[in-house]
């Protein structure tokens, strides 16, 4: 307290809240000042030529991003076909299965530890085993796989929160009703908690969308429009890299950047939304 | 029958998805390690950590210049966006008025949700330029300690106004009572009792700077020295890794995977310290 001996407490709280208060001023700022710059070298960049023209390649960095949107698509659609079946299974034993012992906390903290692992890693792992060991190649394949081990952990906790948050009553009608555990989980708890399971699934697309070091590895460079999953290919993210890096088109990856900022709003907007119908529908059955 | 049979089967299949992840962890350990051991076993351990001289092309590893990059931006990073984000947590969990803290928080969640290239081109575009002007050539330790400490911000400003929301009211409310006013409840109440919670976030940040890898690419320069000022241009280990994996021979390859090696204990020993300082709090709020 030998502070408030030279200072007075109010001229103390008086430079704090100003300090607090510039602290949030400059977030905000931070945020607008990437939304703004973005945006305003993007947007008269975008019209309908640029999203239906394939890039041309070359240092100019001409064209359009019709293929890249098609890459991403088909990367995410992959993603997340693959993801669905561990993530929301893996949700399920957590929250309705496991037992309260160590393999459980061993499977935790394994879950814990992989949410942790930068992005690099599993692009090191996902070339080492997809590309070079089992001859995927530079793949949309080896790309979703690789995203996929990314983002099992946001798609196992999503799950877990969701069903957790079913009320037990919903469980316990439908087993005094003779229901086998699983009938429970399959015709009661799922249902109950698949908003919040939803919301889970869009944010792994959300941040499928902006993953780029884990890509960059995997998926390769191809511009031009894939017609297997064997073909390799480029994601809005990567193509703003390329962009950035080795041509001088920079208001091309602003534009490339407005789409994929767009999207990402958009996105968010739907999980919050999603999220909060969700929680209101729990609470109101609980009440 | 069948639907007993279902029920038992279908408790394995959810067990195997749990599995999956330990096993994707062990699978991504026993990767990493068994490309890069060959490589420390070549150049020795301690020549490879502490070796200064990075040249694929005459067999030379050492990886020392990109962990001090790493750290030198990481701290850097630090430096910036732990005052400012427990500053913003402050203002969002005690001092704003609803109004304010409904535009605040979304604007937080939207920086989360920015991908990193985005990040790294403004950082090209504008951070880059605006060091410059202070000397070197913009592409720095200072630009990606900026860029950086963009990106780690809502992680430390979110769990960090979690913890400060979750103090129990009563803590508040003694102290108000006493006479204190708001700051110094705040400081001397409110801040230690979510401790755990703040450290955390800041470890967790820390986690994720270490792993950043596109944006730092493309604003730290990439050359392979130890940086002496913040104008200095450098290398991360994480840029090491993806500048050169696409055209490496194996033996360069392997060293590549020996910085993987480096990187993943790093980020190892950061998160479970953030782990036990979690559960940690989380011990103590239960014992209250």
């Amino acid at each position: 307290m030998l502070w408030s001996r030279f200072v007075a407490p109010r001229n103390t709280q008086r430079a704090a809240m100003v300090f607090v208060w510039s602290a949030g001023i400059i977030t905000i700022l931070i945020l607008l000042t990437i939304i703004v710059y973005v945006l305003v070298q993007g947007i008269p960049e975008i019209g309908w030529s640029f999203l239906t023209t394939p890039p041309k390649g070359g240092l100019a960095g001409e064209g359009g991003i019709s293929t890249i949107i098609v890459s991403t698509i088909y990367l995410i659609a992959l993603t997340i076909g693959i993801l669905v079946v561990p993530g929301i299974g893996a949700g399920i034993y957590l929250a309705e299965y496991a037992p309260n012992n160590r393999l459980t906390r061993i499977i935790r903290y394994g879950i814990d530890t992989l949410a942790g692992i930068p992005s690099i890693i599993f692009g090191m792992f996902g070339f080492a085993l997809l590309v070079t060991a089992l001859h995927l190649n530079f793949s949309i394949l080896s790309g979703a796989l690789t995203l996929v081990c990314l983002l099992l952990p946001t798609l196992i906790r999503t799950t877990e929160e969701a069903i957790k948050a079913v009320p037990r009553g919903h469980r316990e009608g439908a087993l005094a009703l003779g229901a086998t555990k699983w009938q429970t989980i399959r015709h009661v708890v799922l249902p109950a908690a698949l908003p919040g399971i939803i919301t889970g699934i869009i944010l792994c697309v959300g941040r499928a969308l902006g993953e780029t070091a884990c890509l960059y590895v995997t998926i390769g460079s191809y511009t031009g429009m894939p017609t297997s999953l064997l073909d390799p290919g480029r994601t809005l993210s990567l193509h703003i890299y390329y962009l950035a890096m080795e041509t001088n088109a920079f208001e091309k990856a602003m534009a490339t950047a407005t789409v994929l900022i767009v999207a990402i709003i958009v996105i968010n907007a739907i999980t919050n939304w999603l999220s909060y119908r969700f929680q209101i529908k729990m609470r109101g059955r609980l009440s | 029958m069948s639907r007993y049979f279902a029920d038992r089967a279908s408790k394995n299949i959810v067990f195997i998805c749990a599995f999956a992840s330990i096993i994707i962890l062990i699978a991504i350990f026993v990767f990493i390690f068994k490309e890069g051991l060959p490589v420390f076993r070549q150049v020795g351990i301690l020549d490879f950590l502490f070796g200064t001289q990075w040249r694929p092309g005459i067999g030379e590893y050492g990886v020392l210049p990109m962990i001090l990059g790493s750290l030198y931006v990481t701290f850097g990073a630090m430096l910036i966006a732990i005052p400012l984000g427990i500053g913003c947590a402050i203002l969002l969990a005690e001092v704003a008025p609803f109004k304010v803290r409904q535009i605040l928080r979304p604007a937080v969640e939207l920086l989360v949700g920015i991908p990193s290239v985005v990040y790294g081109l403004v950082g090209l575009l504008l951070v880059v330029p605006a060091v410059r002007h202070i000397g070197g050539n913009g592409f720095s330790i200072m630009a990606a300690s900026i860029v950086l400490a963009a990106m780690i911000l809502p992680t430390i400003i979110s769990i960090s106004e979690d913890s400060i929301r979750a103090v129990p009211r009563s803590y508040k409310e003694g102290s108000l009572a006493m006479g204190a006013t708001q700051w110094q409840t705040i400081w001397h109440v409110l801040l230690p009792a979510a401790r755990s919670g703040i450290t955390a976030s800041v470890i967790l940040g820390m986690g994720r700077a270490v792993g950043e890898t596109m944006a730092m690419i493309m604003v730290i320069g990439n050359s392979v020295k130890i940086p002496i000022s913040p104008l200095d241009s450098g290398r991360t280990l994480t840029g090491n890794i993806a500048a050169e994996i696409t055209y490496a021979d194996p033996e360069h390859m392997s060293a590549l995977f020996a910085t993987g090696i480096v990187l993943f204990f790093m980020i190892i020993i950061l998160n479970s310290i953030a782990l036990i300082v979690l559960k940690r709090g989380v011990r103590a709020r239960a014992v209250e």
